[in-house]
């Protein structure tokens, strides 16, 4: 038995965001595999939640006229796995999706909980950070729309302001048309882990030349984080070992690992180096490039 | 602050009245006497307490009883038809996939799930849909056998 | 005796109820009111409670009772899974009390609360004040060894278990004799059972005034000996009952619960008070594998002959000494039947650190040791330039051989065919060629490692088994055994040998899977690998025995001598022509109602073990290693096994498929972790203490090489714990053979691999 008190369950967003703002102290749930988890051990001792599980349109995927990518909050890794649009239009989306837990855990765990948690290790960050997803986050008396990057604060902090509720992670048609991508889930086990690195890279290819690159990194740092000194290194150059190299090395530049007893900090960055180059070689592939040895 | 449910288990309908801090087995468990969901963890890492929610496996430790309002809860219990046992069951113990069978009721459940989607599966792909259970008797191979013998025609 | 259903795949005879959800478990029965037991744990390794105030706790509504260290009795008992000794001398260490004024590790009990519901009990912990002392902690052997280091029970004048070892010959005199002397360190890590079930138990007084206790344990009878002796009050007055359990591996083989529970129980006037551990209690409050660091300085001659071991062993046994040094000294013991030694020293110490407290695990500190001797023993081959497989034979003992220090001897052994079994199934001269010269990212290559084990503990432990057969009017039996089912399938296997003796079909004999100490036979239970060797006697005994009595019967209603009958299919018959003279349920309804001679047929017997049989076996391992990364991936691994005759293959390649599993991630990826600092654990649960998953499971070969015991009760030896022996080592050998690094830690995680190839320029 978890210690809550109060409980709500709005069918509207806008139910939800007037709840919200009236009290305060709800705490957003949807999945429950982040808050439950962190109620059983304690880190949350009691908590009045607020579930949003009955919004249905949240759980929505779709593209929009324009190709705009629009993925409801309460999606979840299951549905994110399985979906026609995703598989065709950010396949390595999917690939993030079924890195995740096990299948239970993806049958209810949302991509909206996986990012508001805000850890550094969530599986669908790196590919989100890598592919400039905006976030949609409402209130009642609003929205704001903003970078997932400035979404992300510190360790299990995220920029969700009182009242707020994520809705919608939204990627623009010039951040993924004509990209090919990979995402590289490196863990101690093949199912229910946790990411000792999540690397997620994308590219574009025009005769055998980077025409963009972009790596998204987990437990690279306190934060999901870009590689931005590879990427813009990376523009405009020759698709080669040698260059898959270098971006190897000036990805490890851009994080800021840490040891712990998960893992120490140089080896974290042995792997940026070595995961960053074969996450990419196979982006290349799937970007149509010819593929390295 | 207690919250009117209603949902059926294994086709039969329940209502009852639920705190809402109580999560699906505990409410499975204590209150109605599914005992053959079992709890290994309780922070969804282990698979054991997995039911069927309107036909998904779902590890009902971290699934609160309230958001079981109006869905279609399948538990061990609800498997073998008129005392027979299903053809899953049945795969599970001419395969020796049983040991201490503390995780089997779970990973029938799962197994099931798959036999009704009517999709196939490669040994691969069987690995990954079994993954969110785990075994420390069997070393999962005779697991693996049964689930073959499930899906075959 | 002709064999029917010994050697067949019989189908478990739980495994319906399995399947269908209806077998019982421990957390199964519900009493009605059955109140809540929470345990107050130190957040510090080493501690001493300086005030302790409960007040506001007792205040809480829903609270029923709050007892500390204070309000139990300070009876210092032992927990291990031991039969008892009547020779003071032998009994196991008793350092521990049911609640604790001294906190030995992170997670020592304190105090405990009893309640109505989780919450409330929760609720109660926190409302408890406590005013520790807070003690430097000693957290590894090494300073645990220091002259002056902090005692961890004051009552002792070290931190010292046991040093016990032992010298076979003179090494001193036979390292002179070597051509070579090799040396090398090993170090194996803290792992954790994890079987799914956690400890639970529920205990209550009935109307007779006498302590109930339903537990998940695998030792029933001990269980009451201990609860008895922890409360000081008589061992009649206790009664245990053994349920279904989910999984135990040793870890049920220690008292950790029942005497708390009995205590809760009193303190609310024998209501029913349940403690079901969480996971992350169960990770540190109940008991782990002993780390070892172990050093070998082995002498060979110029030919590859072993001429003498000396063997230094430092065992980290935590904070209370539950089986102790037994663990040091069984490693020192179940190794020698394999190889030929001249001399050999085993000098263990097993010292107290402020961690959790060791205790069985399968295959009881041999997992460690074999670890070390099969990776020393490959470094050796390849720095005399030999195969290793050959230098291993060169050594190999075999049939009778007679073991000095316990004189059990080997009467049989097929380690030669499971080794020839092994490399035929892996392939190894292909692949081994193949490997050579790899100078990619992944590189494969190939490694084996034998051992040998022992059925049952004798003549270290009282090896006593007993069984009871009821004739129903049907014609089907009961059978109860003291043994315990702890999904390893001993009741399948016992009720085979039932029928096998009695002549009638499996589903015939019922066996009864509740061990109930006012009810069930005595038997020490589930550990050693001992039940189908010394409790499957007892029951083979009970079977002959009724089958006795069921023919003297038939001869006094037919007058035809019972030397003259059998029993087939379950009709008795004439023993040269197999003709049927009746049906057994006929015998059977004339044992109950025949209104002169009618007297039910029993049998109840007990064997007293005084035999030993030694098992053997090899495990082959392909893997394959990425350089970069450092990761291992298990290719192809078998297990080959003489355990004799194999009772039931289904059920034994079971065994041997969880064995491996376990070995695998022993290798690989299972270790717990402790902050360096303070003791606390890093990774007491399922997501962070890496049990492998099915996808990090790779199809795990078995074979058998079936030899006959003649000790065994159809010829069988132990099976239970050796397949999770070898598996490491091998892994490890063929870890080396990939890449030329030899490592000698476990488990190879990618990152300790990684350093390991910095080291050696890999990477």
């Amino acid at each position: 038995m978890y210690n809550v008190d109060q409980y709500f369950e709005p069918e509207t967003i806008d139910e939800a965001t007037a709840l919200l703002a009236e009290h305060p102290n709800l705490l957003i749930i949807a999945g429950g595999t982040d808050v439950l988890i962190k109620m059983h051990s304690g880190k949350i001792a009691q908590a009045d939640l607020l579930s949003i599980r009955k919004i249905k349109f949240l759980e929505t995927i779709q593209k929009r006229q324009d190709g705009t990518l629009s993925i409801g909050s309460l999606a979840t890794f299951t549905q994110i796995a399985n979906d026609p649009i995703i598989k065709e239009n950010i396949p390595v989306l999917k690939e993030a999706a079924l890195s995740m837990g096990g299948p239970q855990i993806r049958n209810v765990a949302t991509i909206g909980g996986n990012i508001c948690n805000g850890a550094t290790s969530a599986d669908s960050a790196s590919t989100l950070f890598a592919l400039n997803a905006k976030l949609k986050l409402q209130t009642q008396g609003g929205e704001r729309v903003i970078p997932i990057e400035d979404f992300y604060l510190g360790p299990g902090k995220v920029d969700l302001k009182p009242g707020e509720i994520l809705t919608e992670i939204v990627i623009s048609p010039e951040d993924y048309q004509d990209y090919g991508g990979h995402y590289i889930k490196f863990s101690m086990r093949k199912a229910m882990d946790i990411a000792t690195l999540g690397v997620s890279a994308i590219c574009r290819i025009k005769n055998g030349v980077f025409e963009d690159v972009r790596i998204g990194l987990g437990v690279a740092g306190p934060t999901p984080l870009r590689c931005q000194e590879a990427e813009s290194f990376a523009k405009g150059k020759t698709v080669s070992a040698q260059t898959l190299a270098e971006i190897g090395k000036l990805a490890v530049k851009s994080t800021k690992a840490r040891t712990s007893w998960r893992a120490s900090k140089e080896y974290r960055e042995h792997l940026v180096e070595e995961l960053s180059q074969r996450a990419l070689k196979v982006a290349i592939k799937n970007a149509g490039g010819e593929s390295l040895a | 602050m207690l919250k009117k449910i209603s949902f059926t288990v294994n086709g039969k309908e329940v209502s009852l009245e639920v705190n809402p801090g109580e999560t699906l087995l505990e409410v499975l468990r204590k209150r109605l006497g599914y005992t053959g969901v079992k709890k290994g963890c309780a922070v969804g890492e282990c698979g054991a307490c997995t039911v069927l929610i309107d036909g998904t496996p779902t590890d009902s430790c971290i699934y609160l009883a309230v958001w079981a309002d109006g869905k279609e809860i399948i538990t061990i219990e609800g498997i073998a038809e008129d005392g027979k046992l299903s053809k899953v069951q049945e795969a599970f113990v001419e395969e020796g996939a049983v040991q201490c069978g503390f995780c089997t009721p779970g990973l029938v459940l799962t197994t099931t799930a798959m036999v009704q989607s009517g999709k196939k599966y490669t040994r691969e792909e069987i690995k990954r849909e079994l993954s969110g259970h785990f075994c420390r008797c069997t070393g999962y191979q005779n697991i693996i056998k049964a689930v073959e013998k499930s899906l075959e025609d | 005796m002709t064999v029917n259903v010994v050697g067949k795949r019989v189908k478990r005879v739980d495994a319906v109820a399995k399947v269908t959800g209806k077998a019982k478990y421990t957390d199964d029965f519900m009493e009605r009111d059955m109140l809540v037991g929470k345990i107050l744990r130190s957040p510090y390794a080493h501690a001493i409670v300086k005030k302790i105030d409960v007040s506001k706790a007792k205040a809480l509504p829903g609270v029923e009772a709050v007892l500390t260290y204070k309000d139990v009795p300070d009876n210092k008992y032992a927990t291990a899974g031991h039969p008892y000794s009547l020779d003071p001398k032998h009994r196991d260490r008793e350092d521990r009390t049911i609640l604790t004024k001294k906190a030995r590790f992170v997670g020592d009990e304190i105090a405990a609360v009893v309640a109505t519901d989780d919450l409330t009990a929760e609720k109660a912990l926190k409302l408890i004040d406590v005013e520790y002392e807070v003690l430097e902690p000693v957290l590894t052997p090494e300073d645990a060894l220091k002259e002056n280091a902090p005692l961890i029970h004051e009552e002792y004048d070290n931190n010292i278990i046991s040093d016990f070892g032992y010298q076979i010959g003179d090494v001193e005199e036979s390292f002179k004799e070597s051509d070579y002397i090799f040396e090398d360190e090993f170090e194996t890590s803290i792992v954790q059972h994890c079987h799914l079930e956690n400890h639970i138990s529920y205990a209550y007084v009935d109307a007779d005034d006498r302590i109930v206790i339903v537990s998940s344990t695998q030792i029933p009878h001990i269980c009451r000996r201990i609860v008895g002796q922890a409360l000081g009050i008589p061992w009649g007055r206790i009664r245990v009952i053994k349920p279904y359990i989910g999984g135990g591996f040793g870890n049920k083989q220690d008292v950790c619960l029942e005497p708390l529970n009995a205590a809760l129980t009193l303190a609310v006037g024998g209501r029913p008070v349940k403690i079901d551990l969480s996971r992350e209690e169960c990770m540190i409050a109940t008991r782990t594998r002993h780390a070892f660091k172990y050093k070998f300085k082995t002498g060979v001659s110029k030919d590859g002959k072993l001429i003498a071991t000396h063997i230094t062993a430092i065992s980290n046994n935590g904070a209370y000494a539950s089986h102790g040094h037994s663990i040091a000294m069984s490693a020192g013991t179940k190794f020698r039947p394999l190889y030929s030694f001249k001399s050999i020293k085993f000098d263990p110490v097993t010292v107290y650190t402020n961690l959790p407290a060791a205790g069985a695990m399968r295959a009881y500190g041999v997992p460690q040791i074999k670890f070390a001797l099969e990776s020393h023993m490959e470094n050796i081959a390849r720095k005399l330039n030999m195969d290793p497989i050959e230098f291993r034979r060169r050594n190999l003992l075999g049939e009778g051989y007679v073991d000095p220090l316990n004189g059990n001897k080997v009467l049989s052994c097929g380690i030669h065919e499971c080794i020839a079994k092994g490399k035929e199934l892996i392939n190894w001269d292909e692949k081994k060629e193949k490997y050579k010269n790899q100078t990619g990212i992944k590189r494969r290559g190939l490694g084996m490692a034998c051992f040998s084990y022992a059925s049952g503990t004798h003549p270290v432990g009282l090896e006593l088994a007993g069984a009871r057969i009821v004739l129903n009017q049907d014609g089907s039996v009961q059978l109860q055994i003291g043994a315990t089912e702890i999904g390893q399938g001993s009741d399948t296997v016992f009720a085979q040998m039932v029928a096998e003796v009695l002549g009638i079909p499996v589903d015939m004999v019922h066996v009864v899977s509740t061990q109930d100490t006012d009810i069930s036979p005595f038997d020490t239970g589930a550990y050693a690998s001992r039940q189908t060797y010394v409790t499957g006697m007892a029951v083979k005994k009970a079977a002959l025995e009724i089958k006795e009595k069921i023919l003297n019967f038939v001869w006094g209603m037919t007058d035809i001598p019972a030397e003259a009958l059998d029993i087939e299919d379950a009709n008795i018959v004439y023993k040269h022509s197999g003709e049927v003279v009746m049906p057994l349920s006929k015998v059977a309804m004339q044992t109950y109602y025949d209104t002169v001679f009618a007297k039910p047929i029993t049998s109840d017997t007990s064997n007293n073990a005084r035999v030993n049989a030694m098992s053997f076996g090899v495990t082959f391992a392909e893997v394959e290693v990425d350089i970069k990364t450092g990761k291992i991936e298990v290719v192809e691994i078998f297990n080959v096994h003489d355990s004799g005759k194999i009772i039931n293959p289904q059920l034994a390649e079971g065994q041997v498929h969880g064995g491996v599993s376990m070995g695998i991630g022993y290798a690989l990826s299972e270790e717990m972790l402790f902050d360096e600092k303070t003791g606390k654990p890093l990774n007491n649960n399922l997501l962070d203490y890496k049990l492998p998953t099915i996808m990090d499971t790779p199809d795990i070969g078995v074979a058998f090489v079936e030899t006959h015991d003649p000790t065994g009760p159809f010829g069988n030896k132990s099976l239970g714990e050796p397949p999770a022996i070898s598996p490491a080592p091998a892994i490890r050998n063929a870890v080396l053979d990939a890449t030329g690094v030899a490592f000698d830690r476990i488990p190879m995680t990618p990152q300790r691999v990684f350093e390991k190839f910095k080291e050696a320029k890999l990477v």
